[in-house]
C-alpha cells in the first residue's frame, strides 16, 4: 500500500513538491467529503444523541431498560464512586444534584446518587426510524414524486425541443436561419434570473402557479441545449441524410431514426445535465409553488429547516436522501459528467 | 436492465409512428426547407413566451407602480422606480439611501463577488496544477473536488448548518482544542465568512475542470524544451504555464464573476440573508421585494432586476471577446 502510494510513475523519490501535493490532497479530501460523510454518519443518530454536546463520532444512545412500576423505560448508569460502585441502575428522575435511581433487578428500593457518581451506559444504537418516519410521518414520497415528475419530464421535453430546433438550425438551408440561431444563443446573455417578475406574470396568466408545469415549461428552450447539440450534430455528414431522402424517407423519419441517434453522445450530456438542473432547481420553484402538497424536495427541505422547532433526525435523514440520486448518478457517470463539462464548459 | 432498454425502445418507435404522419402531411403541405420551421417551432414558441416576451415585459413592468400583477391594472409611473432605487446621498453609505436595504445588497454582492471569485480562482488553480501533476490516484481526486458541485444549494446549505450551529462538531472540535465557541451563523462578520466560504466549497470542483482541460491542452513539448534549457520550477510556471492558461483563466473569471452576481440559494437557506441584512445578495432583493413580502413591488423588483442584468451583459460582452479572440488565436 505504501508503496503504491509513493510511487511517481518512473521519477524515482518523492521530492518535496509531491509531499505538499499530496498534503493538499489529503487536506483538500478531509474538507470536501468530511461534511457530506459527517451529515451521512449525523443521520442514523436518535433526536436525543443529536442534542449531545460535544458530539460523538458514532451513534451511541443511552441504554435503557424497562423497570417494574415505571411505564417508561428508564435510562440505565453505572456508578463510579460510593456505596455502590459498579453497579449499573437505572435513574427515575433527578432532582437538582442528585439522582434518584433503581436497581432494575430489585425496583422497590430507591437509591440517591450523587450526579457526578454516575456515568450513562451506552450502546451503538442506529437510528433507522429516521428513515421510516420520513416516510409514516412526513409526505416524503409525494416531495420524492413531485421532484421526479419535474425532472423526468422536464428532460424529456428539453431533449425533444432543443433537438429538433438544432436538427433545423444544422440541416437545413432557409431564410431566417442566422437570425433564429443568434437569438437563441444571444439570450445566453440573459439568465433566468432577470426576467422573475415576467416569467411570473406569464405562469399565472396559463394559470400554472402552483403547477408543477408552472416549473417544467420555463426552463425547456434552454439555449445551451439548442447551441450543445446544433455543434454535435454540424458533423453529422449530410450524405447520410440524403441517401435516406433518396428511398423516400420523410424529413420527419431522417431525423427520428438518423440524426437523433447518432447524436446520442451530445443528447446524453444534455440528459445528465438537465437532470441536474431540474432536481437541484430552487429558486423558481420556490416562486412557483407555494402549497406544501406539490412541494419539491428541494422546497421541502427549505421548509422544514426553517421551522422553529427543526427535528434534525428527520431533517438529516431527508438530506441524505435527497443527496443519494445524484450521488449514485456521479458514481457510475463520473467518466461522461466530467468530460461533458470539460468539453462544452456548461453546468 | 435489457427488458428497460428494450421498454425504452419500443416506446421510441412508438413516439415516432405517433409523429409520423401528421409530419409527414407538414411536410407536403410546406415543402423541404419550409419544414424546418416546424422542427423550429415548439423550442420557438417556448422560447417566446418564456424569454423574449418576458425580456420586453420586464422593461414595461420597471415603469409601473402598485401590486397587481396584471400589467393592465397597474399604473404608469415612469422612470419612478429607477429614481427610487438611486436615491442616494452617498452611494458608499446604504443609510443615507431611500432604498436602503437595496443598496446593503449591492455592497454585500460587491463583497461577495470580490471574495468569493478572488478566493476561489486562486483555491481552483492550486488544486488544478496540483492535479495536473502525475500523482496515483488522481482520477480518484479529481471526482472528490468536483463532487459538492453536483449537490443541491439546499442539501449543501444544511450540509454547512449542521456543521456550524452553536452545538455542531466545528464549536465541540474548537472547545476541544482549548478555544471559544462562536455563533457562526448569528454574528454578522462570521456568517459572512460562511457565507463566501460555503459558496467556494460548493463551486470551486467546476472550475477546476476546466482549469484542468486548460492545462491539459499545453503541449507537453513545450515543457520539455524548458526543460532542456534548465529552467527553474517557478520559471516555468510564470513565463509557460501561466501565459498559456491565460484565455482559460479569462473564462473562468468571467464565468464565476456572472455566476457570484447571481447568488441567492445556498445563502438564502444558510442564512435567510441574516442576521439582519448582513448576507442579503442583490437576487434575494429581488426575490424579496418582489415575491417573498407583501406588498409584491413587482416595479421595483423589475427594476432592481435590469440594473443586475446591465453588470451581467457587460460581463458576457467580455466574455464573448475573449473567447472570439482566442478562437481566432
Amino acid at each position: 500500500m505504501a508503496g503504491f502510494l509513493t510511487r511517481t510513475r518512473g521519477r524515482g523519490r518523492l521530492d518535496l513538491t509531491d509531499w505538499l501535493a499530496w498534503g493538499y490532497l489529503i487536506l483538500g479530501t478531509l474538507l470536501m467529503l468530511g461534511p457530506v460523510l459527517w451529515l451521512a454518519a449525523s443521520s442514523f443518530k436518535t433526536e436525543a444523541a443529536l442534542q449531545e454536546y460535544p458530539p460523538t463520532l458514532l451513534p451511541l444512545a443511552t441504554r435503557t431498560v424497562a423497570v417494574e412500576g415505571y411505564d417508561e423505560p428508564l435510562p440505565l448508569y453505572t456508578v463510579t464512586a460510593g456505596e455502590y460502585e459498579g453497579r449499573a441502575l437505572a435513574q427515575v428522575r433527578r432532582i437538582g444534584l442528585v439522582a434518584q435511581m433503581v436497581d432494575p433487578e430489585a425496583p422497590e428500593a430507591q437509591i440517591d446518587v450523587n450526579i457526578a457518581d454516575r456515568v450513562p451506559l451506552r450502546e451503538v444504537a442506529v437510528a433507522t426510524e429516521n428513515y421510516t418516519e420520513l416516510f409514516s410521518r412526513f409526505d416524503f414520497l409525494r416531495y420524492f414524486w413531485n421532484s421526479t415528475f419535474i425532472t423526468v419530464v422536464a428532460t424529456i421535453l428539453t431533449v425533444l425541443f432543443n433537438s429538433m430546433a438544432a436538427f433545423a438550425l444544422s440541416k437545413y438551408r432557409f431564410h431566417g436561419r442566422t437570425v433564429v440561431f443568434l437569438l437563441i444563443i444571444s439570450t445566453l446573455m440573459i439568465p433566468p434570473t432577470v426576467n422573475l417578475v415576467p416569467i411570473f406574470l406569464v405562469v399565472s396568466q396559463l394559470g400554472l402557479v402552483n403547477s408543477p408545469w408552472g416549473v417544467i415549461w420555463p426552463a425547456i428552450a434552454t439555449p445551451t441545449g439548442v447551441f450543445l447539440l446544433r455543434q454535435y450534430m454540424l458533423t453529422i455528414p449530410d450524405d447520410l441524410l440524403d441517401a435516406a431522402r433518396m428511398d423516400h424517407a420523410s424529413e420527419w423519419r431522417v431525423y427520428w431514426r438518423i440524426v437523433l441517434p447518432l447524436s446520442a453522445p451530445a443528447i446524453a450530456v444534455l440528459v445528465i445535465f438537465s437532470m441536474m438542473w431540474r432536481w437541484n432547481e430552487f429558486l423558481w420553484p420556490l416562486i412557483v409553488l407555494n402549497r406544501a402538497e406539490e412541494f419539491t424536495l428541494q422546497l421541502a427541505l427549505n421548509s422544514f429547516q426553517g421551522e422553529l422547532q427543526t427535528a434534525w433526525s428527520s431533517l438529516l435523514a431527508m438530506t441524505v436522501l435527497t443527496l443519494l440520486p445524484i450521488t449514485l448518478v456521479f458514481l457510475f457517470l463520473q467518466r461522461y459528467i466530467t468530460q461533458g463539462i470539460a468539453q462544452s464548459g456548461v453546468k | 436492465m435489457t427488458a428497460l432498454a428494450r421498454l425504452g425502445g419500443r416506446l421510441y418507435a412508438a413516439a415516432f409512428d405517433v409523429a409520423e404522419r401528421p409530419m409527414r402531411a407538414l411536410q407536403r403541405l410546406v415543402g423541404v426547407p419550409g419544414i424546418a420551421w416546424v422542427f423550429l417551432a415548439p423550442n420557438l414558441a417556448a422560447f417566446s413566451l418564456f424569454t423574449f416576451v418576458p425580456l420586453i415585459l420586464n422593461a414595461v413592468y420597471a415603469t409601473t407602480g402598485g401590486d397587481a400583477i396584471l400589467l393592465w391594472e397597474r399604473p404608469q409611473v415612469g422612470a419612478a422606480n429607477f429614481a427610487s432605487l438611486l436615491d442616494c446621498a452617498s452611494y458608499l453609505d446604504p443609510n443615507t439611501c431611500q432604498r436602503d436595504l437595496f443598496w446593503r445588497a449591492v455592497h454585500n454582492t460587491g463583497w461577495f463577488v470580490l471574495l468569493q471569485v478572488g478566493f476561489m480562482i486562486v483555491a481552483a488553480l492550486l488544486t488544478a496544477l496540483i492535479l495536473n501533476k502525475d500523482l496515483p490516484l488522481r482520477g480518484f481526486f479529481r471526482a472528490v473536488f468536483f463532487y459538492p458541485v453536483l449537490l443541491s444549494p439546499v442539501v449543501v446549505a444544511l450540509i454547512w448548518k449542521w456543521i456550524l450551529q452553536r452545538n455542531g462538531v466545528l464549536n465541540a472540535g474548537l472547545e476541544g482544542a482549548g478555544f471559544g465557541t462562536v455563533n457562526w451563523l448569528i454574528e454578522a462578520d462570521w456568517a459572512f465568512f460562511w457565507v463566501v466560504f460555503v459558496s467556494i466549497w460548493a463551486h470551486m470542483g467546476f472550475y477546476v475542470l476546466i482549469l484542468l482541460a486548460g492545462l491539459q491542452a499545453i503541449p507537453g513539448e513545450v515543457y520539455e524544451a524548458a526543460e532542456m534549457d534548465g529552467a527553474s520550477k517557478g520559471r516555468v510556471f510564470a513565463r509557460i504555464t501561466l501565459p498559456l492558461l491565460a484565455p482559460t483563466m479569462v473564462v473562468v473569471i468571467v464565468l464565476s464573476l456572472i455566476r457570484a452576481v447571481q447568488a441567492f440559494d445556498e445563502i438564502y437557506v444558510l442564512t435567510g440573508g441574516g442576521p439582519g441584512s448582513a448576507t442579503t445578495m442583490l437576487l434575494q432583493y429581488i426575490y424579496d421585494t418582489g415575491f417573498a413580502t407583501r406588498p409584491r413591488l413587482f416595479g421595483l423588483a423589475a427594476a432592481a432586476s435590469i440594473l443586475m442584468a446591465g453588470v451581467l451583459f457587460a460581463l458576457t460582452l467580455i466574455q464573448l471577446r475573449v473567447t472570439r479572440g482566442r478562437a481566432e488565436a
